[in-house]
């Protein structure tokens, strides 16, 4: 095979991958989300299990150590087998607290500690560094294969890049797929439909190349079991191959202890999974899967052994077999299924560890380093998590490959797989003790992980680097095993023994009823009762997920309770649910810890955690239909109370109008009266008598203005005002609105930051009411912006079926959330000390103009200064009648 | 319980001798793939050994797909039998 | 020379002139347009007579006659006051003050009020 050739064919596949996993992408952005979330791509997906360490490495294995290679595999199928009450219920809890990570679940299962995360992430990075580099060993390795047998021969110095290459293209890949969003339920759709699609080619290329050497080179499986049986007979293979009981059982408990606490694997079978429904099909199918992938594996290394010359390196077997029988398309097939085991094992692990590493390392750290929290924090903490993330990515996949150069030996780096697995199953006592048994607590997973994890690196991880020796065991016990049952064991003894003489604190022992119950938590801490702090969570929220998703997401849960607007009741119900939205953005840890510094939570108590254990308890024990009626009346009381506190205040203004009326009425007819009596006057200069009719002249106009207003807001109300139809600009709307606005405070230097083109939109409405509106939310950014550098921006929206939406933010103090109710009310600025001259009737009349066009406009919350979004239809509504 | 329909208690019943049967299943599992090497390594180490694995392992997948899919048909029928909450094993 | 008339009031065409109007008089007037530091510029001043307006940005009209009538000095806090008010039913707002006037008031009857004040 042309070295050239394999480029190629390696290119295509990696373009195909892009395409598929871009698509995907769209797909699941524009809602088609039903074949993606089929339960076939969660089973493919898990099938990232089986890295390029099974697909090459595993008949080496077997042709090493026989059917002892078959427990990589039954491990999971131990597990699936529990899949209906173990796995569900995993990740029933899982999603239920939005837990990005193993390490999330442990940090958010101990009392949301951020420290006990660290910790996991750090065993996850060593024990994920060497085992990428396997990887990329794999893709050189299986490139210099071919490239031995290339015709024209390759160059040396490609092939030497070879893993760098790999790497970073992995690299890039997984941050173009990995870091796009930063939802809440943070699913990678693209990613792990590619990684589904590189499970079938993974399987089919080993499928091909088994029916090949069964039935192609043997005579079918009846022969292939005369050859197993004759390649036994001889007694260096016997002695290998002869199953040693403590080993097998060692190696069933890690591998099944490693589909649970891979990273990787947590990742595509837990936070990926939208709800554990998938887990029916997938109980069966992935057990199905592996089975496939194991069952030529023993086959293919006996033929190997038969037909390859003697010293020929059994973990390439699988490429050197159909190449020595002259199938190049087989052999280039199962060049591309061990070309995509590894791509895909290095993408997922990728984005589990760096999502770990920035979750518990990055962004802690940063939020630490920042420590005053000033309440107008409006730093882009979104941007920050993503390029965490990314540069995690980065360092992640460079680390595998600096290991990869730097050990460079075949030898040092296949053992790594079974070390990871190992480093990682330390976590597993914590994690099954967290979800069974209330007892366990944050000391002992601090002991158990800490003491399992210290075990690991002596005995396991640094012997295979080939610092210090193997365990000193008695004769007839296998070393390895010994150092992980007894890593295992203490690891064990240590969080049980430290767990059952300390004591929780109380967000602990909430969080552990929660997961050990799997019922919904409840965050309990006495909240100041000020409705005000609504507001800096919102803006908090919008640091995290960008203003658009926190703003919908802020209508949405309002909705719920009930109430119009952005702004919903802090109740203890919305706490939760949004503090476990922020955590699965940037992990439970740093999500209490950010809403406890906005909302001022209170320090909980035992007293308090007996109540909500209470309520809990209560809450498990109500009916459905009970909390649906309750949910009811409670949106219904509270839509009473909101319309009460509306007409209480509308009474108070409609007392006030009158007085208010007067007000303005009086105010410029006292100095018309005042002016035209002093006219009278004969000794008057000529200055004076024009300075003074010209006063009556403006007072004139002002008392004019005021009746328009009035007028022009009495036909808006009821109903009768007639829209003059036309297409329009909406950038020369803007523009003119812009200029008309210069007028009012011409002092103030405004900065105006617009986005020209997605301006150019024509709108069907009427042009004039439209640009009657921009000039007054203008102005009154003009009038009301206190900030010393004024900013104004602008931005055009166009939502999905036509219309456009404008936002015009300014940077100043903003309206108090207690106002942002009544200030589009008649007469608002009543009482209100900073009114500027006008009459208070610009708002409700911009107002009416937007219902009148169909559209609407509100304030919106959090934005760092006053901010009005204008909607409009894409076309006015035909007037009734 | 003269006073509800037969079928329902046969509806929440089989669904929890399922139940039983789905936590059962890991045990049995680990002890069929466990009990056979530690009792006979060196008879299950060659090629009968790659029969016996490879037939357990066929049968287990089996097992798990029609478990799943009864469990998944007695939780259907549970739901729309409407059984209460909290119904007694004791039959 | 102490000054005659302290007038607070925001609407510049109605502080012009009543301004006019009272300086034509022989009286001296001074000015404050805002609510804010209206008390700080009676104190100041110590004017024989204070024309407030009700509605003022800041600080109204009531209170700052509040601040006034609170003053530890006994001659200052005795200081006449007369009270502008545009809003047509809320006489009872200027209770405290020595007279009310309201808008829009004639001429001849703010002349005939500050001269009886200052009498």
């Amino acid at each position: 095979m042309p070295f050239e050739a394999l480029v190629g064919a390696c290119l295509a596949y990696v373009a195909l991958m892009f395409g598929v996993a871009y698509a995907a992408d769209r797909a699941a952005a524009r809602g088609h989300v039903r074949w993606l979330d089929h339960p076939l791509v969660y089973t493919l997906s898990l099938s990232v299990y089986c890295s390029a360490w099974t697909f090459y490495g595993a008949v080496g294995y077997a042709s090493r150590s026989g059917l002892e290679f078959a427990t990589i595999y039954l491990g999971p199928t131990l597990v699936f087998t529990g899949a209906w009450w173990g796995l569900r219920r995993l990740v029933r809890v899982a999603r239920m607290h939005h837990v990005t990570s193993v390490a999330d679940l442990i940090s958010a299962r101990f009392g949301k500690s951020n420290r006990l995360a660290a910790i996991v992430t750090l065993i996850a990075v060593i024990a994920s560094t060497p085992y990428i580099a396997l990887q990329l060993q794999s893709v050189r390795l299986s490139f210099e294969i071919f490239a031995t047998d290339a015709p024209n021969g390759a160059d040396a110095g490609a092939m030497g890049g070879t893993a760098l290459w790999v790497a970073a293209g992995l690299a890039l890949f997984t941050i173009l797929f990995g870091t796009r969003n930063l939802a809440a339920d943070e699913r990678h759709h693209g990613v792990v439909t590619a990684i589904a699609l590189e499970a079938v080619v993974k399987l089919l290329a080993f499928v091909a190349l088994g029916v090949f050497v069964v039935w192609g080179l043997a005579d079918g499986p009846g022969d292939m079991l005369a050859r197993i049986a004759r390649t036994a007979a001889d007694p260096a293979v016997a002695e290998g191959w002869l199953l040693k009981p403590d080993r097998w059982t060692a190696l069933i408990l890690v591998s099944a202890a490693a589909i649970l606490t891979l990273p990787r694997m947590f990742q595509v079978m837990v936070v990926e999974a939208a709800d554990e429904e998938r887990l029916h099909v997938a109980g069966w199918a992935f057990p199905a899967y592996l089975f496939i992938m194991s069952l030529f594996v023993l086959p293919i290394a006996v033929m190997g052994r038969e037909l390859l010359p003697a010293g020929s390196d059994p973990d390439l077997y699988v490429l050197t077999l159909p190449a020595a029988a002259g199938q190049d398309m087989l052999a280039l097939l199962v060049f591309l299924g061990g070309f995509s085991a590894a791509t895909s094992m290095v993408v997922m692990c990728a984005i589990a560890v760096a999502t770990m590493v920035s979750n518990h390392w990055l962004v802690p750290a940063w939020l630490a380093l920042r420590r005053i929290p000033a309440p107008d924090e409006t730093d882009d903490l979104r941007g920050f998590v993503l390029n965490a993330r990314r540069v995690a990515i980065l360092a992640v996949v460079a680390a595998g490959w600096v290991y990869h150069q730097a050990s460079g030996g075949t030898a040092a780096l296949a053992a790594m797989g079974l070390v990871a697995f190992t480093g990682m199953a330390q976590v597993l006592p914590a994690m099954l003790g967290g979800l069974l048994w209330r007892g366990a607590n944050r000391k002992g997973a601090y002991a158990g992980i800490g003491t399992g994890s210290v075990l690991w690196m002596a005995l396991i991880f640094l012997p295979s680097v080939g610092v210090g020796g193997d365990l000193p065991v008695p004769p007839g016990v296998d070393p390895w095993t010994a150092a992980v049952a007894l890593s295992l064991t203490l690891n064990t003894l240590a969080f049980v023994g430290v767990s059952i003489f300390g004591f929780p604190d109380p967000v602990e022992r909430l969080q552990g009823l929660s997961f050990v119950s799997a019922v919904e938590p409840i965050r309990h801490s006495r909240m100041l009762r000020a409705d005000d702090r609504a507001e800096p969570l919102l803006a908090m929220a919008r640091r995290v997920w960008g203003p658009d998703a926190a703003l919908r997401y802020f209508q949405a849960e309002a909705r719920a309770q009930g109430k119009t607007g952005y702004l919903p009741d802090l109740t203890p119900r919305f706490l939760t649910r949004l503090e476990r939205r922020l955590a699965g953005s940037i992990g439970s840890a740093t999500a209490h810890a950010m809403i406890d510094r906005v909302a001022g939570g209170v320090a909980l108590t035992v007293a308090d955690l007996l109540q909500v254990a209470d309520e809990a308890q209560r809450a498990k024990e109500e009916t459905q239909r009970l909390e649906a009626a309750q949910a009811e009346l409670t949106r219904t009381a509270r839509q009473l109370r909101q319309a009460n506190d509306k007409l209480t205040a509308l009474s108070v203004q409609k007392d006030a109008f009158l007085g208010q009326i007067s007000h303005e009425l009086r105010t410029p007819m006292t100095s018309v009266r005042a002016f035209s009596e002093i006219l009278k006057d004969p000794d008057l200069t000529v200055e004076e008598r024009g300075k003074f009719a010209g006063i009556i002249h403006d007072e004139a106009g002002r008392l004019t203005r005021l009746l328009d207003d009035l007028l022009d807001l009495s036909v808006l109300e009821s109903g009768r005002a007639q829209l003059t139809i036309s297409v329009a600009n909406l950038h020369d709307l803007i523009t003119r609105a812009l200029a008309a606005a210069s007028a009012t405070r011409p002092e103030r230097g405004f900065l105006i930051d617009r986005d020209l083109p997605s301006e150019h939109l024509g709108l069907i409405t009427d042009a004039d009411r439209l640009l009657q509106v921009l000039i007054n939310v203008i102005s009154n950014a003009r009038k009301y912006c206190d900030a010393a550098h004024p900013v104004l921006i602008l931005r055009v929206r166009h939502p999905e079926g036509g219309g456009a939406v404008i936002d015009i933010v300014d940077n100043g103090s903003g309206i108090d959330s207690g106002r942002q109710q009544l200030i589009f009310e008649k007469f608002a600025r009543l009482n209100d000390p900073a009114r500027a001259g006008g009459a208070g009737l610009g708002l409700a009349i911009c107002r009416e103009i937007m219902l009148t066009l169909g559209g609407d406009i509100s304030y919106l919350p959090g934005q760092g200064g006053a901010a009005f979004r204008i909607q409009l239809p894409a076309r006015p509504p035909v007037p009734s009648g | 319980m003269p006073d509800r329909p037969l079928f329902l208690e046969r509806a929440s019943f089989h669904r929890r001798r399922l139940g039983d049967a789905a936590r059962v299943l890991p045990v049995l599992t680990m002890l069929l793939l466990l009990v056979p090497v530690w009792w006979m390594p060196g008879s299950l180490s060659y090629a009968g050994g790659a029969v016996w694995l490879f037939g357990l392992w066929a049968v287990l997948i089996v097992v798990i797909r029609a478990l799943h899919r009864a469990l998944l048909r007695a939780e259907a029928a549970t739901m729309r039998a409407e059984a209460p909450p909290g119904d007694p094993d004791a039959l | 020379m102490q000054l005659d008339i302290l007038m607070i009031e925001d609407e510049p065409n109605i502080a012009e002139a009543v301004r006019f109007i009272l300086s034509r008089e022989g009286w001296q007037v001074d000015l404050h347009a805002d609510g804010a530091g209206g008390i700080e510029a009676i104190m100041a001043a110590r004017p024989r007579l204070v024309i407030l307006d009700l509605m003022l940005p800041n600080r109204s009209g009531t209170e700052i006659l509040n601040d006034l009538r609170a003053a530890d000095d006994a001659d200052l806090a005795a200081t006449p006051v007369l009270m502008l008010t545009a809003r047509g039913q809320a006489r009872d707002d200027g209770a405290r003050a020595d007279a009310v006037l309201a808008k829009p008031f004639d001429n001849q009857e703010l002349r005939a009020t500050v001269r009886r004040m200052l009498a």
